[in-house]
This record gives structure tokens, sequence and C-alpha cells, in this order.
């Protein structure tokens, strides 16, 4: 178990590794100088190059990399050339925002979409699972930045049920400070027992999260329901049944411990996948979180930013992945015994 | 000793015997059916665009600012953008633009990839180690980020934007080729083609590679769906299709200032983007259930 | 008769399956079910289970337990008859297991299913383990860590922990090795004898049935037609179909010496 583990592990890092290089590559390639970014618009010809020498961009290449390889472990992730800050403090800052929202929208994702496969995979052909595959497939064809805005315009502007944007009430910052701690209000406010900005913040989360939530939720579904109905010809299905299980034993029960493990797989990618696919989503809803970041870092041709959202982003794609692998292997004994 | 008589060219794998489960799955699939009938109206209004158009300079460089932001009336359908285009027209011509995106992506993700990945399963070792990490590494990077980054080096327009989709999407392809082309590698009848003394290259193309295709079919009619939301969200980002091109995540993003008041210039050509790909994936769903129905989705589902 | 089925029926839409006009088994007897595959045997066992819905198929006749009706009963009442009265045990023991739990979990959430106490029901899923020859330590493992043999043990360990009083046992040796076969054989003849179970023994295998059981029913395409004590059938078969498969079972020929 160890073992697999490890080897995985080290698998990851290469590739890791490799993102890095390639998103390395990418940036030089692009046109525009960052020295001169990093310096200002009124910096002279020679500040430009004290600036150059400043950021390392005088080196060659591969001494860049190499430097920011041995950075990286020691937390230097180099400087944001547009907000003079550490790119890691950057993201930090950010992350937390992006986080929340893509587990949130996660967790609605599995709490709709797998009792809903169930429901498919309990009465196939049936109308019920008709609608439930259309619904998913719905869900996987939505485009993003256009549910947000007509749900925004729909709740909030329309029937003003919910806020418009942003993480909570701005001003609840001085009434009901917020002591931070992990940087996700909804955490923070359950932790410290502010009741006031826990309202606020999950109320300000429910449409964006909703939104993230859908294609998740349509890809869940349909994995939940095809899997189920893969295993109902087996044999050990038939078994549980003449034990005196009740169809909604068998299949929520048995066979739906089964279908977990396709099920997590596709998660951790769709969890990576939504980390970058929140930008859209957040910036409709005023969301300060990576997507808006790493935005900003691109339009502004902040290299080290970029390098350093991008190497965020892959170590979380690759970290999850290997979550996914070692918990697949923990659910499915046969993994491990292979 | 006789010399054996030269090994007949095998013969192409029998592609009609195909078709047929395919023609009676169409008729038993409900999911073919609505998904390939939307599909097609699609398809039709993109060719017939200048056609069915009321207003179809409206889908060039026409502007008519004196009719700006005209809410939908008979006149016109789905009403007037900002500079007083017709939204239909617009919408209809529009239909030529993405789809065509998603064609050209996944043709350069099929012609890079599926070599690639027949390569790396048939030969396997170290060529295989090298393919796969190299996959590995573009698979790490999530599609839109790539696809930002590539679209911002090159200058916006739609030609970027379909390569820059493409290099993110090529990977998917060779590992799903890889796995199918690793185990037709290691069947007995490519042995005996080996030992018979078939060239290489012969085994690859008549053998290796219409045996990989099936799940290939499968996942392209899976892909357009999502190539066509990636393009459009690229282009909602001004990263793609530049005014006055009528493409539909190029509405969206510029109606979206307006959007409070004037709702028909985000949601009409939003509606569109969401039926095409919606079309899309139906019909690739209906086409996976018929042609591979063991075969498990690829993990990712678009 | 613990077992009585009478003018069993087995419907595919308008394809008949299975007919049996008249099969009972008693405690305390094996009856064999012999025929070829796809003779309708098995669906014969899951209408008996009252699982041939699931199959999609349509079932007419009546199978009475103990004189009690089991057709027609409603989902709940059967559910408390499946397993706990009628067990089963199937061809691959491998594949009847779900793979991703301990058997042992499989054991102990039928037995509490069925009414048992927790720890009441540990104490029988031992016991049972131990009548099979198997150690109870076995149960914290996962199908893919348990032999063939071992896993059809379970199975029939399964049946004695809940206490069943029918079994029906599909085909249960035949994807094993013959030496695993004789001792599960063994096993269920032990069943019988000292349980007094009711087993009703489906194989395709003549020579296997002609060994074990004291009664058996031939079926052909679906349908009874020959039944009687073994050794009366294999001995004095009426039917020609029964003739037939009794000719077709292969004999070891001992050589004539000095060939």
């Amino acid at each position: 178990m160890i073992r697999y583990a490890v080897r995985r592990a080290a698998l990851a890092l290469v590739v890791v590794a490799g993102v890095v290089i390639l998103t390395f590559v990418i940036a030089d390639v692009v046109p525009g100088d960052p020295a001169a970014t990093w310096a200002g618009p009124h910096a002279s010809a020679a500040q430009i190059v004290r600036a150059r020498q400043y950021l390392g961009l005088d080196q060659p290449l591969p001494v860049r990399i190499g430097k920011y390889f041995g950075g990286i472990v020691t937390g230097n992730w180099g400087i944001s050339i547009h907000t003079h800050r550490p790119v890691l403090s950057d993201i930090g800052t950010a992350a937390p925002a992006t986080l929340e929202l893509v587990i949130a929208a996660l967790v609605i994702a599995v709490a709709v979409g797998v009792p809903l496969g169930l429901a498919a995979a309990r009465w196939p052909g049936s109308l019920l699972d008709h609608g439930i595959r259309a619904g998913s497939v719905l869900g996987v064809s939505m485009p993003v930045f256009w549910l947000a805005l007509i749900l925004q315009l729909i709740f909030a502007q329309r029937l003003r049920l919910l806020p418009v944007a942003g993480q909570y009430d701005p001003n609840l910052i001085f009434s009901h400070p917020l002591a931070t701690r992990t940087q996700m209000p909804v955490v923070d406010s359950l932790i410290s027992g502010n009741w006031a900005v826990l309202g606020s913040a999950l109320r300000h989360l429910i449409l964006p999260a909703l939104v993230v939530a859908a294609y998740p939720a349509g890809v869940v579904a349909r994995m939940t329901r095809a899997q189920l109905l893969d295993t109902l010809g087996e044999t050990h299905v038939q078994m549980v049944r003449s034990l005196g299980f009740s169809e909604r034993r068998v299949l929520g029960t048995f066979a739906m411990k089964l279908a977990w493990n396709p099920v997590a797989a596709v998660l951790a990618l769709v969890f990576a996948y939504s980390l970058v696919n929140t930008f859209l989503v957040e910036s409709i809803f005023d969301w300060p979180g990576l997507g808006s970041y790493a935005a900003a870092s691109v339009s502004s041709l902040d290299t080290p930013a970029i390098v350093g959202v991008t190497l965020f982003i892959a170590v979380i794609y690759v970290a999850s992945n290997l979550v996914v692998d070692v918990v697949q292997a923990a659910l499915d004994p046969r993994i491990r015994l292979r | 000793m006789t010399a054996l008589p030269a090994p007949a060219a095998p013969p192409p794998v029998p592609a009609p015997r195909r078709l047929a489960p395919l023609r009676r799955a169409v008729r038993a699939s409900p999911l073919i059916t609505a998904g390939g009938a939307i599909a097609l109206l699609i398809v039709l209004a993109a060719l017939a665009a200048p056609l069915l158009a009321p207003y179809p300079a409206d889908a060039g460089s026409a502007t008519h600012p004196e009719i700006a932001l005209h809410a939908p009336s008979l006149r016109h359908l789905f009403g007037t953008d900002q500079v007083g285009r017709d939204v239909f027209s617009r919408v209809l011509y529009g239909a030529r633009v993405s789809p065509l995106v998603a064609l050209f992506v996944l043709l350069i993700a099929c012609a890079v990839g599926i070599p690639l990945g027949v390569a790396a399963g048939y030969f396997g070792g170290v060529l295989d180690e090298i393919i796969m990490r190299v996959t590995d590494v573009f698979l790490a990077f999530p599609p839109l980020l790539l696809a930002l980054a590539f679209a911002t080096v090159l200058p916006a327009s739609l030609t970027s934007l379909t390569i820059a989709i493409a290099i993110t999407w090529w990977p998917w392809y060779t590992r799903l080729v890889r796995g199918q082309a690793a185990s037709v590698a290691g069947r007995p009848y490519v042995e005996a083609c080996r030992a018979l003394g078939i060239q290489r290259w012969r085994i690859l193309l008549r053998h290796v590679l219409p045996n990989s295709v099936t799940p290939v079919i499968v996942q392209v009619s899976l892909d357009v769906g999502g190539v066509i939301l990636t393009a459009s969200a690229l282009s909602f980002l001004g990263l793609g299709a530049q005014d006055p091109t009528p493409d539909w995540g190029l509405m969206v993003a510029e109606g979206e200032n307006y959007f409070t008041t004037q709702w028909w210039l985000v949601t009409y050509p939003g509606l569109a983007i969401l039926l095409t790909a919606l079309a899309f994936n139906l019909l690739g769903d209906g086409l996976r259930d018929v042609l591979d129905p063991r075969w498990v989705p690829g993990v990712r589902e678009r | 008769m613990k077992l009585e089925i009478r003018d069993l029926e087995v419907r595919f839409g308008t394809r008949l399956a299975a007919s049996v006009a008249e099969l009972s088994v008693d405690g305390g007897e094996i009856v064999g079910l012999a025929g070829e595959s796809g003779s309708g045997k098995s669906v014969t066992i899951l209408a008996v289970l009252g699982l041939a819905g699931t199959a999609g198929a349509t079932v007419t006749g009546s199978v009475k337990l103990d004189g009690q009706e089991l057709t027609g009963l409603s989902g709940a009442a059967l559910r408390a008859v499946r397993g706990r009265r009628i067990a089963a045990i199937f061809q691959s023991p491998s594949l009847a297991f779900n793979p991703v739990f301990r058997v042992g979990a499989i054991m102990s959430r039928t037995l509490r299913l069925h009414g048992l106490p927790a720890d009441e029901a540990r104490q029988r899923a031992d016991a049972a383990m131990r009548s099979v020859l198997l150690s109870p330590s076995l149960l914290r493992r996962y199908p893919a860590q348990l032999s063939g043999g071992q896993l059809q043990r379970v199975a029939i360990a399964l049946a004695l922990a809940l206490r069943a009083e029918v079994l029906l046992a599909d085909e249960p040796t035949s994807a094993l090795d013959v030496t695993v076969q004789a001792e599960v054989l063994e096993l269920l003849r032990e069943l019988r004898d000292s349980r007094g179970m009711a087993i009703l023994f489906v194989s395709h295998d003549l020579a296997v049935i002609a060994e074990l059981c004291d009664r058996v029913a031939i079926m052909r395409s679906g349908e009874v037609v020959e039944q009687g004590p073994t050794r009366r059938v294999i001995a004095a078969p009426h039917h020609e179909y029964t003739r037939e498969l009794l000719a077709a079972v292969p004999r070891l020929a001992v050589p004539e010496p000095g060939t």
C-alpha cells in the first residue's frame, strides 16, 4: 500500500516538473517585456535594465528554470511583476476563495448527482430515468458564463432573493469583524461562531456554487447511473438479492460501493478542471479568487504569477489524482492486490 | 523448398457490418434521434444562414445605431444589439463559427494524438514512456488555462483560438489510442503478421489503426460539445473571434454590460451555445451506446 | 414436503424458458435437476426465489414452502423468506461475492438484516465457518483473497448461519477443480444428513448428480421430461432424452491387461 502511494507520488513529481518547464517555455515566447512592466511606464532605459537584472531576466532560460526549481522548495515562487508581492503570498490570498467555491460546488454536485444517478438506475427506461439522463447531459452542456449571468439576473436582480456579487456583505466587516484563519469566510465564521457572517457568506455562495456545480453534477449523475447499470447484471448483485435485501439496499449499499471508485476518479479531474473554470464565474460574481488572479496575470504578462498559478493548479491536479488513486486502492482491494 | 506465395494484403476491417447496429439503434434510442435532429438543424442553419437570416449584412460589418438595443419584435425576432444589428441573423451566422472551430480542433487533435498513441502503444518500451510522460504533462494542464496561455501568446483570432484549444485536446486521444494499440499489438494475429514478414507500417495501418479507432469515434462525438463550450468561453474572454464576427461567446461578452435591461443580447447567443453543445453531447452519448456499450466513458466526460 | 413446485412456468415475453409440472424436495434429501446448459435450470431457481422478474421473466404456477404459497407474496414477505429460509449458492463463487466487501461483512449484514443482534450474528458466523471447515479469520478477507473452493464454502456457511431450511444450488461445483468439488459435495451431504436441509442441486454434470442426489429430474429445453430416484433413472431411464444424456457421459475405460 505504501509502496504504491510512493510510486505514484514520484511519478506525480515528474509530471509537475514537466509542467513548470513547459510553462517557462511558453512564458518565454510571449512578446512583451516583463522588466518594463515591473519598472513602470515612466521608467528610464537604465532603470529597465536594472529591473531586468533584479528580476534575473538577463539569465538564460535553463538557468532561470533551475533557479526556480530551487526556489519552489524554499517557498520562493518569485515576485509578481504586477503586484510586486511574492507570488506565493498572492496565491495564498486568492486560492482559498476559489477553493471555497469549488468545494461547495462539488459537495452540491455529489449531493445531487449521486441520488439522481441511483434513482435513474433503479428504474431504468422510465420517465424518471430519461429525465435524469437529459438533465445530466444538460448540465454538461451548459456554458458556465451564460448560466452565471442568467442566474444572477433572475435571482439576484429581478427576484432580489440573493446577493449579486461578493463573498459576503461588506458592511459586516465593521459590525461583525471576521477572524480570518483559513481565509474562507464560511469556514472562518463557522469556527469563530460568527453567525451573521456565516449567514451572509452562505447566501453569497449559493449562486456561484450552483453555477460551478452544474457540470460536475451532470458528470456524477451520468457516471453513477452508468456504473450501477453496469453491475446490475452481475452474479453478486443477484446473490445479495437472494439473501433478502431490498432493491433499495441492493443498489444503494452494495452496488453503490462498487460505483464510488470511478466516480471518485472523475471528481478528482473535475476538481482541477473547476479550479480554472471558476474564473469565468469569479469575474461575474466579483469573487476574489484564483481565477481573477490568473486572468489578471495573463493579461499583464506577469510571468512569475502565471508560472505560479499554473504550478499551483498543476500541483493540485496531480495531488488530487494521487489522492484518488490511493483512495481507489483503499476502496477496491483488487487494485492493491494486483 | 518451394517458396510460399506472397501473402495477400490483409482484408481491411469490414466497416459495413458495423453500420447495421447503428441503423437499428437510431430507431431505438430517443437520445440519438433528439441529438441528431437538433444537430442537423444547426448544421442546416449554418449552411442556409444567408437564406434564413432576415438581415445577413448584420452578420458582417453593417451597423444601424439608430435601432440599437431594440427589444425582440416581429421585425427583429431576437432584438437588436448595441449597434443595431439583428441578433437573430447574427445567431444564425454564428452557427457557422463554433462547429467549424470544433471540427478543426478535433482534426488537429486526432492528427497529432492518434499517431503518437499508436506509436506509444505498439512499440512500447522507452518510446512509450517518453510519449506518455509528455502526454501526462499536457494533461496536467487544466485545458482552459493552457488554452488561455496560448491564446495570449498569439494574436487574438479564431485561428489562434483553434490552435490553442487543439494543443490542450490532443493528449486525450494519445492516451485513448495507446491503450487500444497496446492491446491490439499483443494479439496473436498481429504476431502472425510479423512472422509472415509484413512490414511494420503496413501492420500499423491495416490492423492496429482500424481496431483502435472505435473509442476515438465516440470520444470525438462527445468532445464536440466540450470544444464548443471551451471555444465560446475563450471568445467570451476576448481571446477568439473579434468584432464583427458573429461568434456566440463574443456576443455574450459584448452584451454583458447591457444584460440587466437588454437581456436578449446575452440570452439568445448563450442558448445557441447550450443547444449546440447539448445536441452533440446527446449524439455522442447515443453513438457511444450503440458502438460500444461496454465501454466505460473516458474520464473526461464532455 | 419442504419445497413443492407445481405447474411452474417461466416466460421471457412469449418464449417459455422453463416448465416444471411437478418437482418437490423434502427435508433431508438432495434432488438433482439435470440438463444441458440453457435448458432453463437456473431460471427455475430464480423463479423459486421470486427473482425471475429481475431477469425480465414472468412466472405462473405454484411454489410452496412447508405448505405456504410463495408466489404472490408481497415484496416484504418474500424478502423475509429469502436467505432466512431459502438460500442459494451460485455457479462462480468468485463472481457471487461483491468484490469490495469483506465476506464477513456480507455475512454479518445479512444476519442482522434477518433480525440477529450483532454479537449473536458474529457467533453464528464463526460457528458456521467452522462447520464448513474454514477458519473464522477468513471472514476478514476480500473475495479476491480466497480461492473458489473457499468462497463456495463461505456461501454454504452463510446458508448455515442463517439456518436456512432449503438450499438451492445452481451448478455450485462447475467452476471448481475436481478435488475441491469433492469437498463441496461432501459438505452438501453433511448438510442433508446432520441439518436435514432440503437441497435442490442443479447441474449439467450427470456424473456428479448420479453420485450426490437421492432423486433426479431431467430437464430438456425447459421442460422436466423424467423424474425419479437416481438409481432407477440411471439404470432404467424411461425417456429417450435421458438415455441420450446417459450415453453422452464419458466413462473412464480401463485398458485390457497386456495391451
